[in-house]
C-alpha cells in the first residue's frame, strides 16, 4: 500500500485555525428560478472530520459543495473555509484560495483532451517552482495511491466510470490539500467499485488527515467511512471500536469519530450528528430515509 | 466584459502561450484548406462575371484592377471571416459548451485556474493574429484564381494582369485589408467563447450555442464590415 507524504507545513498552516471549525456555514440561503434550494443552512466541519451530506435528489448537496469551494455565491448568509470569509473574496482571491482545496466532481469532470497524467498534473503545472521531474514523480505517486499508474498515458474516454473517479480523486489530492470535497463520488458505480472509491476517501482521511465534505445517495458510504479506519502500523483497514476509537488526527477532543452525517430536507439541515446516532434515530423521516436508501 | 477581460489578461501573468500556439494551429492551419479553395474560385468567378462587362467596353485590361480591389478591400476579409466564423466560432462554442456541460470549466476553477485566461484569451489572440494572415493568403490565392481564368478566357497576359492588380492597390486598401480581419477575428472569437461559456441545458444547449455562435458572429461581421468600410473610405479620402 502506498502512503503519501504529509502535507507541506505551509499548507497545514493555511488549513488549521486552532479552536475553530475548518468549514462553517451560517444561515446560508440560495435560490434559483424554481425557488429556494437552501433556506438557512448552518453547520460546521472540524479539522480531520468527514462530513457526509445525505438528502434526496435536488436537496442541495452539490450546491453546498460548490458554495464551500466558492464556485457559487449564496444569496445571503456567511461561509468560512480555512479562516477565509468567502463572501469577502474576489474571484481572483478565490482562485488562489481554491489551490488549497481538492474537488472531486460527480462525473469526474476530467479534461477530455488531456491524458490522465496531464489531468493529474494540471494544478502542479500552474505552479512556478515545480520542475517537470518533480511533477512526474508526484503524479506517479498519487496515481499509485489510487492504483491507476498503469493508465497514466490514457485519455479519459478510454477509462471506465470508476477509473475516471479514481483519476479525479488523484487530481484532487495531487498537492495534498487539507480540504477535499467529494461530490457523489460513488454515483452510478457498481457496489464493488463504490467500495473502492470509499476506501480511497478513507485512506485520504486517515493517511493525509484530509478534512472532507462528501455528498452521496448511498447510506452505505456513510457507514463504511464511520465503521472503518486505516491502521497506519498494519497498513490495512480495521473496524472502529463500538465505544469509539478516536482518530489520531481529530482536533476536536469530544468527538469520538471523524465521520458525521448531515441530512438535508426541504432546503434545511434536518439531521447533523454521528452516524451511530443516525442509525438509532427514532425520527420517522430519518428511518424512512435510511430504509429507502438501502 | 468577457471581451475586455480576455484582453486585460494579456498584460498580467500567467499567460498560456502553449494553448495560444495550439489554437493558432487549429484556427490558422486548420482553416487554410477551405480558405485556399474558396478564395481561388471566388477570384475565378469574379473574372467570369466582370469580363463580359469589360469586353463590352473593350477594357479587359482592367480585370486585374477589379479583382485586386474587390478582393483586398472587401471580399477577402469578409468571405474569409465568414468561412472562419462557420468553422471556428462553431468549434469554439461547442468545445467550451461541452466543457461547461461536463463541469470541466468548474473543475478548472476548482483547480485555481481562471477559465477566461486559460480558454478565452488564447482563442482571441490566436484568432486576431491568424485571421489577417488567412486573409492575406485568400487575397493572393484569389488573385491567382482570377489570373488563371483571365488568362484562359480573356487571353490576358500575366504581366498585364499582375501589374495592374498591384498598381491598383493603394496604402488605404492594404490598411482596410489588414485592419478588418483583426476586428472580425475579435468578434468571431469573443462571440464563440461567450456563446460556449453560457451554455445551459445539456447537449441541446451546446447545439443551440453552436448555431447562435455562427449566426451572430456572421451577421455581426457583415454589419461591422459596412461601418468599417464607410469609416476607412472616409479616412483614406475615397468618399465624401
Amino acid at each position: 500500500m502506498t502512503r503519501l507524504a504529509r502535507p507541506a507545513p505551509e499548507q497545514e498552516r493555511a488549513a488549521t485555525v486552532p479552536g475553530e471549525p475548518l468549514i462553517a456555514f451560517k444561515d446560508v440561503r440560495i435560490g434559483f428560478d424554481e425557488g429556494d434550494v437552501l433556506q438557512g443552512v448552518s453547520f460546521e466541519v472540524w479539522p480531520g472530520e468527514t462530513k457526509i451530506l445525505l438528502g434526496e435528489s435536488g436537496s442541495g448537496k452539490t450546491l453546498i459543495m460548490k458554495l464551500a469551494a466558492g464556485l457559487t455565491r449564496p444569496d445571503s448568509g456567511r461561509i468560512w473555509v480555512m479562516g477565509h470569509d468567502l463572501g469577502d473574496m474576489s474571484e481572483k482571491e478565490l482562485l488562489d484560495f481554491r489551490r488549497h482545496l481538492g474537488f472531486v466532481f460527480q462525473e469526474g469532470a476530467l479534461f477530455d483532451s488531456l491524458t490522465v497524467k496531464e489531468n493529474v498534473a494540471f494544478r502542479l503545472q500552474e505552479e512556478k517552482n515545480v520542475s517537470d521531474d518533480q511533477i512526474e514523480a508526484r503524479v506517479r505517486e498519487v496515481l499509485r495511491f489510487v492504483e491507476m499508474e498503469a493508465a497514466i498515458d490514457s485519455y479519459p474516454a478510454e477509462l471506465s466510470g470508476g477509473m475516471r473517479r479514481r483519476v479525479s480523486i488523484a487530481r484532487a489530492l495531487v498537492d495534498q490539500p487539507p480540504v477535499v470535497f467529494y461530490d457523489s463520488p460513488t454515483a452510478g458505480l457498481d457496489p464493488v467499485t463504490s467500495q473502492t472509491i470509499i476506501t480511497l476517501v478513507l485512506r485520504g482521511r486517515d493517511l493525509q488527515g484530509v478534512t472532507s465534505l462528501l455528498a452521496t445517495h448511498r447510506v452505505q458510504d456513510a457507514f463504511g467511512l464511520a465503521s472503518f479506519r486505516l491502521d497506519r502500523a498494519m497498513g490495512q483497514l480495521v473496524r472502529v471500536q463500538e465505544n469509539g476509537d478516536p482518530p489520531a488526527n481529530s482536533a476536536r477532543p469530544e468527538q469520538s469519530t471523524p465521520t458525521n452525517v448531515l441530512i438535508l430536507r426541504d432546503g434545511q439541515v434536518y439531521f447533523d450528528g454521528e452516524v451511530m446516532s443516525l442509525l438509532h434515530s427514532s425520527d420517522e423521516y430519518v428511518k424512512n430515509f435510511l430504509q429507502s436508501a438501502e | 466584459m468577457l471581451a475586455l477581460q480576455s484582453l486585460a489578461n494579456l498584460f498580467t501573468p500567467p499567460q498560456y502561450w502553449a494553448d495560444t500556439l495550439e489554437q493558432m494551429d487549429s484556427i490558422g492551419v486548420g482553416s487554410l484548406p477551405i480558405v485556399v479553395i474558396t478564395s481561388f474560385f471566388i477570384g475565378g468567378v469574379m473574372v467570369l462575371q466582370t469580363s463580359a462587362q469589360f469586353q463590352r467596353f473593350g477594357e479587359t485590361a482592367l480585370t486585374g484592377d477589379a479583382v485586386s480591389l474587390a478582393l483586398v478591400r472587401e471580399l477577402g476579409p469578409a468571405i474569409t471571416a465568414l468561412l472562419v466564423a462557420g468553422r471556428n466560432a462553431s468549434g469554439i462554442a461547442s468545445e467550451l459548451g461541452s466543457m461547461i456541460v461536463t463541469e470541466q470549466v468548474d473543475a478548472m476553477r476548482a483547480l485555481g485556474t481562471d477559465p477566461i485566461r486559460k480558454l478565452v484569451t488564447p482563442r482571441v489572440v490566436a484568432m486576431v493574429t491568424m485571421l489577417p494572415l488567412l486573409v492575406a493568403v485568400a487575397d493572393f490565392v484569389g488573385l491567382v484564381g482570377g489570373f488563371l481564368v483571365a488568362y484562359f478566357t480573356l487571353r490576358l497576359g500575366a504581366v498585364q494582369f499582375w501589374t495592374r492588380a498591384i498598381d491598383a492597390l493603394e496604402f488605404g486598401d492594404l490598411v482596410q485589408g489588414i485592419s478588418k480581419p483583426v476586428i472580425f477575428g475579435f468578434i468571431i472569437s469573443t462571440v464563440g467563447c461567450f456563446q460556449g461559456l453560457r451554455v445551459k441545458g445539456g447537449t441541446q444547449g451546446v447545439g443551440r450555442a453552436t448555431t447562435s455562435a455562427v449566426v451572430i458572429s456572421s451577421v455581426f461581421v457583415l454589419v461591422v464590415d459596412f461601418f468599417l468600410a464607410k469609416f476607412l473610405l472616409f479616412v483614406f479620402g475615397k468618399t465624401s
